[in-house]
């Protein structure tokens, strides 16, 4: 009784900050990702996308050229040519000439750097955060997102996206499900008596259509943030294969130990 | 070799005591052969302190104490430093590591009444090493300097000023501005790897020398010094060495699978150890939606923001700062509080179960609460059909009276209840 009431005190916590840590993504629920740091692939693309539509306004300060190029397999002559835009070493840290004086005039704030921002904001916020931009004219690049209302970024992906449109979507019924129709089982989108939208922006939907189709789009935003999250943390697989052989090797430690402790003290009583 | 070995040994020995010093705390040191899981966690104490000071030392030699240099050292030692991760996440884990063995230490030592009579100072040094331990904790948060660095040592700090008269002179002084700066972050990095851990070292060396005079409590709470053989040692006593020694490689060995499991797996311990918003670097100008200490300290942090108590004038956030200042001044006079006849809980009476239980779980959920946003409904995505008055608020108050009254009903129900007779001879079950 004692040792179950033991066992349910120090795994209390453990429950108990489970059910606290969640991360909602502004108005709407976060779509799922997880990043594949082993999909090399995947982030060179990613790197490509990075440079060609986020590091004009953002840098990658704490990450160097080189050390992005050896762990994606990409040459040192690739990446000076088609990754490196400011003529510097490959040595070179991945900062940008950007003045953040003017750049806070023409957004309201200055673009962060992104390095580490798979790592504060998560990488299913950033996946639904890149997917989530609609039109929206009373803003000042005629953009607004449903991640983050009213940030004063412009639609960096616009040409490959397209312009995305709300449209109503359904809503949540009392129940936690999504209101139906009673008779006809069609979502509710309207509200029967004024008629007006119940979720004005519930769904997205792409009007003038971009370089890319939806899941084209979506796989390119992937791709883009399976990049920041390796930028996040370049030593991660490293980590994690080093952690193999240290949990194999403080195991072995575990026997030697454990053997030794029974040989001094089988005569103990 | 080994005559010239055993030569050095003695010509060392005749100059300075280093045979009685290993008798004393290691060889000849009879420790109790009962000890239990509880009492891997002193062993372990020392041995995270020992990481802490190693990795220190090397984040010291590559980090740079300043506003503008600190956030891009500390990923300059993340990327650029061979093996720089590792030094970091072992520190980093380190940290919460050590809270998490200190608890369990301190824990041990109410199950088995290890602060009664003779080892009060044992138990102060140990609440001395405690206090030190929060400075250090709360003071090396701030250098990485990120978001969570720069508002938690903002909010922290800031709780001086609820002291009357001269709380706005005081926050000053220990900032050193008029806002949280770099020169409030150069003062704490002095502080964090000089002055805190020198103290530290020597309270740890004080604890040590306090509880090797007056000998190791044990889960049954018995001196072992009454039953002395023929030899003068205790009967049911063991060296130290080598039986602790072996018997503590095997708490090490687990202690170590653990950590590096955490440490190679999941560093950021799902924002536990490493709060995501720390990832961002410092804004004076922003302050975050939700401000949360590390795990260590939400149990007292629940506790101040609770507080909404205004007497004599004064407002909840000075009696706030005082109910958590007492809920940690209050352990320190825990050796006089107890007046049982007995040490271990083993042979106390039902009152110190109840307690002990009671202030267990107070504790625990006093930290939950202390981590996520204040307000709201008491578990609210867990109990299904919400309980009106179960707020976050009213459930966080009353556990902060359950958590003092185990320290203040104390006297009553030791001296009341009824105890189980003690043991002659340790029991080893």
């Amino acid at each position: 009784m004692k040792k179950i009431l033991m066992t349910i005190l120090l795994a209390l916590p453990l429950v108990a900050f489970a059910s606290g840590s969640e991360k909602a993504c502004g108005t709407i629920d976060c779509d799922p990702f997880k990043p594949d740091l082993h999909d090399k692939e995947s982030l060179q693309r990613g790197s490509k996308y990075f440079v060609n539509y986020c590091m004009g306004c953002h840098s990658l300060a704490f990450m160097r050229y080189e050390r992005m190029a050896d762990d994606l397999d990409i040459p040192h002559e690739v990446a000076q040519q088609n990754l490196n835009f400011s003529g510097g070493n490959v040595g070179d840290l991945m900062k940008i000439a950007a003045p953040i004086k003017e750049q806070k005039k023409w957004f309201g704030a200055a673009p962060p750097d992104l390095t580490l921002v798979a790592r504060a904001r998560g990488v299913e916020w950033l996946y639904t955060y890149l997917r989530n931009f609609y039109q929206d004219e009373k803003r000042p690049y005629g953009v607004n997102n449903r991640v983050f209302k009213d940030v004063g970024m412009p639609h960096a992906m616009l040409e490959l996206q397209g312009m995305a449109v709300c449209a109503p979507g359904p809503v949540h019924a009392e129940n936690g499900g999504i209101k139906r129709d009673p008779l006809t089982r069609e979502e509710v989108l309207f509200d029967p008596q004024t008629g007006v939208a119940l979720n004005p922006c519930g769904r997205l939907n792409i009007e003038k259509a971009g370089a890319l189709n939806g899941d084209q789009f979506d796989q390119a935003v992937s791709d883009l943030v399976n990049f920041l999250a390796y930028a996040g943390e370049p030593s991660a697989l490293k980590r994690q294969r080093m952690g193999v052989y240290a949990l194999f090797f403080v195991s072995l430690f575990f026997v030697v130990a454990w053997l030794l402790n029974r040989e001094y003290w089988k005569d103990v009583h | 070799m080994t005559s010239w070995l055993i030569g050095l040994r003695d010509w060392v020995d005749d100059r300075l005591p280093i045979m009685r010093a290993w008798n004393t705390h290691m060889g000849q040191y009879y420790a109790p052969k009962n000890f239990n899981f509880w009492y891997f966690f002193g062993v372990l104490s020392l041995l995270v302190l020992v990481n802490q000071l190693l990795t220190g030392i090397w984040l010291t030699m590559f980090y740079t104490p300043t506003a503008e240099g600190a956030f891009a050292s500390v990923e300059y030692i993340m990327r650029d430093i061979d093996y720089g991760w590792i030094i970091r996440y072992m520190h980093s884990t380190g940290a919460s590591a050590f809270f998490a063995v200190v608890y369990l230490h301190m824990f041990r030592g109410l199950l088995y009444g290890s602060y009664k009579k003779p080892r009060e100072l044992v138990w102060l040094f140990g609440m001395l090493i405690y206090l030190c331990l929060m400075a250090e904790g709360f003071m090396g948060y701030v250098l990485p300097w990120g978001q969570m660095s720069y508002w938690g040592a903002q909010v922290i700090v800031s709780l001086f000023g609820a002291i009357p008269v001269v709380g706005e002179s005081i926050v000053q002084w220990v900032r050193g501005d008029f806002l949280i700066s770099g020169a409030t972050l150069n003062r704490f990095f002095a502080l964090h790897v000089v002055a805190i851990p020198l103290i530290l070292v020597m309270l740890v060396v004080l604890h040590l020398l306090a509880l090797h005079e007056v000998g190791s409590n044990n889960p049954d709470g018995i001196e072992i010094k009454k039953n002395k053989g023929a030899n003068g040692k205790p009967l049911d006593g063991i060296p130290f060495h080598p039986y602790y020694t072996v018997h503590d490689l095997v708490g090490i060995a687990v202690f170590l699978f653990v950590f590096c499991f955490i440490l190679f797996f999941m560093p950021e311990m799902g924002g536990y150890f490493l709060e995501y918003a720390n990832f961002e670097e410092a804004n004076p100008l922003k302050t975050p939606a939700h401000i949360a200490p590390v795990w260590y300290y939400t149990p007292f942090y629940a506790m101040l923001r609770a507080t909404t108590l205004e007497l004599f004038g004064l407002p909840a956030k000075f009696w706030g700062f005082m109910v958590m200042a007492g809920a940690i001044a209050i352990m320190f006079v825990l050796p006089w509080l107890d007046r049982s006849k007995v040490k271990s809980w083993r042979y106390k009476g039902m009152g110190t179960k109840v307690a002990l239980y009671s202030f267990a779980i107070s504790f625990l959920v006093l930290g939950y609460l202390g981590a996520i946003p204040s307000g709201g409904l008491f578990l609210a995505n867990v109990i299904p059909h919400h309980i009106e008055w179960l707020t976050n608020q009213g459930v966080t108050q009353t556990l902060t009276v359950v958590y003092f009254l185990f320290f203040l009903l104390m006297p009553i129900y030791t001296s009341i209840e009824k105890t189980k007779p003690e043991p002659q001879r340790v029991t080893m079950k």
